[in-house]
């Protein structure tokens, strides 16, 4: 019987010739993330279990990425900046992407795979739920509290449940309207909101290697959302040539066995697929953007780890060059990386920033901004009923800071289309 | 750990996400001063829906203590985010155990890990079984919740592997006891 992807990473990093589902392993980590909400925590159990003078396991291996409560006055989140600054210096930190310095990134998901630090067939823990989007490089990549970072911060191991992994396999091209946020909406709304609790989510298929490596980190991201442990997709030339630009360390391949056994298949046909929307207030809440188009926006929000990178606003770009957005709608790139190349890419002679500035919207600085809320004077936060159409990856109440408003969440396609209608809108309206 | 978790129970439903239990607004407060920790308690549950919070208020007023023990929920208790606020809220605010159907991983982790609370699983979903205001006690040994108010006992599911970090009191205790670390 063979293993799939994970169970083989899982078992080199146990030092194993073989793991099962449900048996708990120690393993060896390859490199943990923490950033400035739950790097504070961390350090502090860190220092309390293993003495203030202790050192982490591996100054190369901690990677220090603050990015959710950068731009705010907020006191006890400056704190936190500090907080998390020390540490750095202290431990002689060699990845910390210091804000407003010229090293500072933004979002942490997207920043460690365009700094090299995502690599195939590695263990990456996170102390932020959506750490599994390095799944799309091939690696297991999973998030945890800070009690457990604080144990790798001082050991560089864990234990782990091996998981159980689900594989969702779409054939042939995706058609040019759908993009990774509907793939990972369309799976999540299949297995239902914890339908994958404790499982591995695996993305196959035709219409998963057609895509970049871009839109496959939006797909991981969201494993979370249906309760999964991690995402994954195994790699292949686009994985390879995006790690060897941003990395010289070595790496291995792995890659699921023919007769690996899944918990479940869902196979797909990428023709039939339709751009969706996961109504208030689950992820798994899905339904067709076409079945929606009553809805009435007053907010439309495009920026995160799931729709802030290069490839989400190039297309939101497409459907906003030359018109006017009928509601406010927020910009928010995901790092400075991000930021930068928005004003060198251009459609038909325009770059991005100055489509979007055209169009009616407000550019924000490059974090995790309102995406999950955060401060008072967070940009695009909300404080009243909005209703608003976001990129982001959670639609729970109050998440975007009010608990009076409403989130959909959709592809930067649909939240581009519905911005200009000011309605929910299936974006293939725009896209003939 | 206590042999028996006797208390009021607060009762909720499904998918109660860690915005819910602690928004992202309130997670800057450090967790290692025990005066400013208390926060944590006084925002617990503060991101529920406001019908909810208006009917059965988890925290009354001004209080940093919730007047509730036990939580019975339904299923996917403390999906969402990885923030091991969220247990350390409701240990903060008096919480001594979750029953739910289940759980989202990370939170049951947390739970376990950080030693914050005893995360049960029921072998039924029944929150419905039960009302905020009830008396309830939980018997560890022997893995069963008693209604006390309604005079009905529920089974619950044995703790298993974890039982022995949770015994340990959380991670860190069970690898030192284990010889892991020093």
């Amino acid at each position: 019987m063979g293993m799939t992807i994970v169970e083989k990473i899982l078992a080199k990093h146990a030092g194993k010739k073989k793991v099962t589902p449900g048996e708990n392993i120690w393993i060896e980590v390859d490199t943990l993330l923490t950033h400035d909400v739950t790097g504070p925590g961390t350090m502090a159990i860190f220092k309390e279990k293993f003495g203030k003078d202790a050192k982490v396991w591996d100054k190369d291996k901690v990677v220090l990425i603050p990015d959710h409560y950068i731009f705010t006055k907020d006191k006890h989140a400056m704190r936190n900046l500090e907080y998390v600054k020390e540490f750095a210096n202290e431990q002689e930190l060699t990845y910390y992407y210091e804000p407003f310095t010229d090293k500072y990134k933004g979002v942490c998901h997207v920043a460690l795979a365009e700094e090299g630090h995502t690599r195939p067939g590695e263990v990456l823990f996170g102390t932020d739920s959506h750490t599994c989007t390095a799944g799309a490089f091939g690696q297991f990549a999973s998030g945890i509290g800070n009690t457990d970072a604080a144990y790798i911060m001082g050991t560089g191991k864990l234990w782990v449940k091996v998981p159980e992994t689900i594989r969702f396999t779409f054939e042939g091209a995706l058609p040019p309207y759908i993009m990774g946020k509907d793939i990972a909406l369309i799976s999540i709304g299949e297995v239902g909101f914890s339908g994958a609790t404790y499982k591995c989510m695996q993305y196959d298929g035709s219409g998963i290697r057609g895509i970049s490596v871009e839109e496959r980190m939006t797909i991981c991201n969201m494993a979370i959302e249906a309760g999964g442990k991690c995402g994954i997709i195994e790699p292949d030339d686009k994985t390879i040539e995006y790690v060897n630009a941003r990395t010289d360390k070595a790496y291995d391949l792995f890659y699921s066995d023919t007769d690996a056994v899944y918990a479940k298949e869902y196979i797909y046909d990428s023709a039939k697929l339709e751009p969706v929307v996961a109504k208030p207030y689950s992820p798994g809440n899905v339904d067709l953007a076409k079945n929606c188009e009553d809805v009435k926006l007053d907010r439309a929000y495009i920026g995160s780890c799931t729709g802030g990178k290069v490839e989400d606003f190039f297309a939101a770009a497409k459907i906003l060059k030359g018109r006017k957005v009928a509601i406010d709608t927020f910009i928010v790139p995901a790092t400075t990386t991000v930021r930068k190349k928005l004003e060198q890419i251009t459609i038909g002679g325009e770059n991005l920033i100055e489509i979007f500035k055209k169009a009616g919207c407000k550019v924000g600085k490059p974090s995790c901004a309102a995406c999950l809320g955060g401060p008072e004077d967070t940009f695009g936060r909300t404080h009243a009923d909005e209703v608003v159409i976001s990129t982001t990856n959670r639609n729970f109440p109050g998440r975007m800071g009010s608990l009076k408003s409403q989130i959909y969440l959709a592809s930067p396609y649909t939240a581009a289309a519905s911005a200009v209608t000011g309605y929910i809108t299936d974006p293939r309206k725009f896209l003939k | 750990m206590e042999k028996i978790i006797k208390g009021k129970v607060y009762v909720l439903g499904d998918n109660i996400d860690t915005d819910q239990i602690i928004p992202a607004m309130h997670l800057v407060y450090k967790t290692d001063d025990p005066e400013e920790s208390k926060l944590y308690g006084k925002y617990a549950m503060s991101g529920l829906p406001l019908d909810i919070a208006e009917k059965q208020p988890f925290i009354k007023g001004d209080a940093y203590i919730s007047e509730y023990q036990i939580m019975v929920v339904g299923n996917n208790f403390g999906c969402g985010s990885s923030r091991e606020h969220a247990p350390l809220a409701l240990q903060k605010a008096g919480i001594k155990a979750v029953v739910a159907k289940d759980y989202a991983r990370i939170f049951y982790r947390n739970s376990v890990d950080g030693g914050f609370l005893v995360p049960f699983e029921s072998k039924e979903k029944i929150d419905s079984f039960f009302d905020t205001g009830d008396e309830a006690e939980i018997d560890l040994e022997n893995a069963i919740i008693k209604n006390i108010t309604k005079n009905k006992e529920y089974k619950l599911n044995s703790l298993g592997d974890v039982a022995n970090i949770i015994e340990a009191g959380g991670l860190f205790n069970y690898a030192q006891k284990k010889g892991f670390i020093k």
